[in-house]
């Protein structure tokens, strides 16, 4: 069957450059129909957005603020996000204040959580040892570490340290018992094969055990990254610093819930790229099992 | 420590095997523990295999003759009796008993030729230049015919290149036993046929230097690779039954042997050892 289909082309050369030009067209197409259908569902879930939203407008409070006049404002703080107005900074630089918080809170948890989960995942001496306190902190809510951390970091950095802290905090869970587990995981047979082989530590580490974990790692950090980012909000609204959290607390305070509105839109928008960011990250380093 | 030449060194008969008994089997058990029980999977397994010789095994599943190929790579200690490959005690596993699993065991996420590149660097780390590690990985990849396909990871490549690519590794480190448990128990009837004699070709080219103990369910197979076969009991508490030994001479092809009248008597007597077994098992 395949034969004879391959060698048509060989005496009509005009059939072939046809069918390269229909088989282009055809993926062209094909490609277009894909991404108009992935827009048309996206658009689809705005419209129920905007029209429960409006709904909302419409019966349960007059005051609560509309989509097209939030949509104005939204793109008139966007006109000013990057500059600050009579003394207070926009939005886009409140959003980068706060990303850059997230960055050194998430950054100095995952340097702790990841060589912890990797010794818990090893040694099950050590798992023993920090399991109970793992579980006894882990579902402790964000909320209660900022006044402890203001206790602790009274001296040291007061209400800034204390929200790098939270963040660190709560960051620290996911990555550190998803590392834990990814290790743990390791097939018997890798770990043969690394002996039978000679391995040595630091070849064991870097050629078996962390390409099996880093997915495991990823899917750790990813939560982390989402943790830190619903934690950010709040404790910016604590403690008073320069943010996204507490520009929203500040447009509420000053009655203009339509920058309230700008605020989440933005928080939303920042949280799905990061995901997004991970995710491909995450494939990028997926082979489970591709080898067995 | 190993033979210097691929080529050199006494070449042996073909008979098949170099006469001093090189790794020998003493009265070796194994008990697991499953719960509380205490289970023997095997008993009484004694053998004295000669340099260069190739040994199969074979049983029906769970006979634990996996238990026993484990054993000599050192992954898990006899619970009695003891283990030398050339006059050494086993303890641990080693370069020198290299393995190929029926699950390839390669690792996902190196491509082909780092899978076999890695087994070499390590295992001939600064005892060779880098580059006659990465000739040697060639070189090996060559001759199981997948230099072409050096770059894939192998997810990217059939069972049957695998499989090749953990053979190629295997051979790639100069091991003086080669233990392959069960290698082609999950590849399609053509592809083992190749692979047969991809391995013997391998095995040849390497002045049949090393010695071969194999696990298989297949007794073509079985007779088509080895020197002498190990019949074992049905498991728990397994032993080997029967020795019979395989007079066919090497190098041997697929065709000649399938039509040997030997060969053909050696199906029916291990067809009907292991039908016995599994009779008087239901019985």
């Amino acid at each position: 069957m395949e034969d004879v289909t391959l060698a048509i082309p060989r005496f009509d050369a005009r059939g072939t450059w046809r069918r390269r030009a229909r088989d282009l067209a055809g993926r062209a197409l094909r490609t277009t129909q894909a991404w108009v259908q992935s827009a048309a569902w996206a658009l689809a879930s705005v419209a129920i957005a905007i029209g429960t939203w409006e709904l909302v407008c419409l019966t349960v409070s007059r005051d609560f603020p509309t989509p097209l006049a939030s949509f104005r404002v939204a793109v008139g703080l966007l006109g000013t996000a990057f500059v600050k107005v009579d003394g207070t900074p926009g939005i886009g630089l409140q959003v980068l204040a706060s990303m850059r918080r997230i960055a050194i809170g998430f950054t100095l948890s995952a340097a702790v959580a990841i060589p912890a989960g990797v010794l818990i995942g090893v040694s099950p001496t050590v798992r023993k040892l920090f399991d109970p306190i793992v579980q006894v902190l882990r579902p402790v809510s964000p909320l209660v570490w900022f006044p402890l951390a203001l206790v602790a970091f009274k001296n040291i950095g007061g209400v800034s340290s204390s929200t790098l802290f939270t963040i660190f905090v709560t960051s620290l869970w996911p990555t550190l018992i998803n590392t834990a587990v990814g290790v743990a995981s390791l097939p018997g047979d890798y770990k043969v094969v690394a002996k039978v082989f000679q391995f040595t530590r630091g070849r064991y580490l870097r050629k078996v055990l962390l390409p099996h974990t880093l997915p495991y790692i990823l899917t750790g950090l990813r939560l982390s990254m989402g943790t830190a980012w619903l934690v950010i909000v709040a404790s910016e609204m604590l403690s008073g610093d320069m943010g996204i959290g507490f520009f929203a607390w500040d447009a509420y305070n000053a009655g203009s819930y339509e920058k309230m509105i700008a605020a989440v839109a933005a928080i939303g928008g920042v949280g799905l790229a990061l995901d997004r960011g991970f995710n491909a990250l995450q494939r990028r380093f997926d082979f489970q099992g591709a080898g067995r | 420590m190993t033979m210097p030449a691929m080529q050199g060194g006494p070449a042996p008969s073909d008979a098949g095997g170099f006469d001093e008994p090189y790794l020998h089997i003493d009265a070796v058990a194994k008990d697991f523990l499953i719960g509380r029980d205490r289970v023997t999977a095997v008993r009484d397994v004694t053998l004295e295999v000669k340099r260069g010789e190739f040994v199969a095994f074979i049983g029906h599943s769970g006979c634990g003759k996996s238990t026993v190929l484990n054993m000599v790579a050192g992954v898990y200690p006899p619970s009695s009796g003891g283990i030398r490959v050339g006059g050494r005690p086993v303890s641990a596993p080693g370069p020198d008993r290299a393995m190929v699993f029926q699950s390839y065991s390669l690792l996902p996420w190196l491509t082909v030729e780092d899978n076999v590149f890695q087994a070499v660097d390590a295992v001939f780390d600064g005892q060779m230049t880098q580059r006659d590690k990465r000739a040697r990985t060639e070189r090996f990849l060559r001759m199981v015919n997948l230099w072409e396909h050096r770059m894939k990871r192998p997810a990217e490549i059939s069972g049957g290149m695998r499989q090749r690519t953990a053979i190629a590794r295997a051979f790639a480190v100069k091991p003086d036993v080669l233990l392959l448990d069960e290698p082609f128990g999950a590849l399609d009837a053509l592809t083992k046929g190749t692979l047969h004699d991809e391995l013997l070709a391998l095995w040849r080219g390497d002045g049949r230097r090393q010695t071969i103990l194999m696990v298989t369910h297949d007794i073509d197979e079985a007779i088509y690779l080895a020197d002498r076969v190990m019949v074992m009991t049905d498991g728990p508490a397994a032993t080997i039954r029967e020795v019979i030994s395989i007079p066919l001479s090497r190098p041997r092809n697929k065709h000649s042997t399938l039509h040997d009248p030997r060969f053909l008597e050696l199906k029916e007597r291990l067809f009907s050892l292991l039908q016995g077994d599994a009779m008087s098992a239901a019985s």
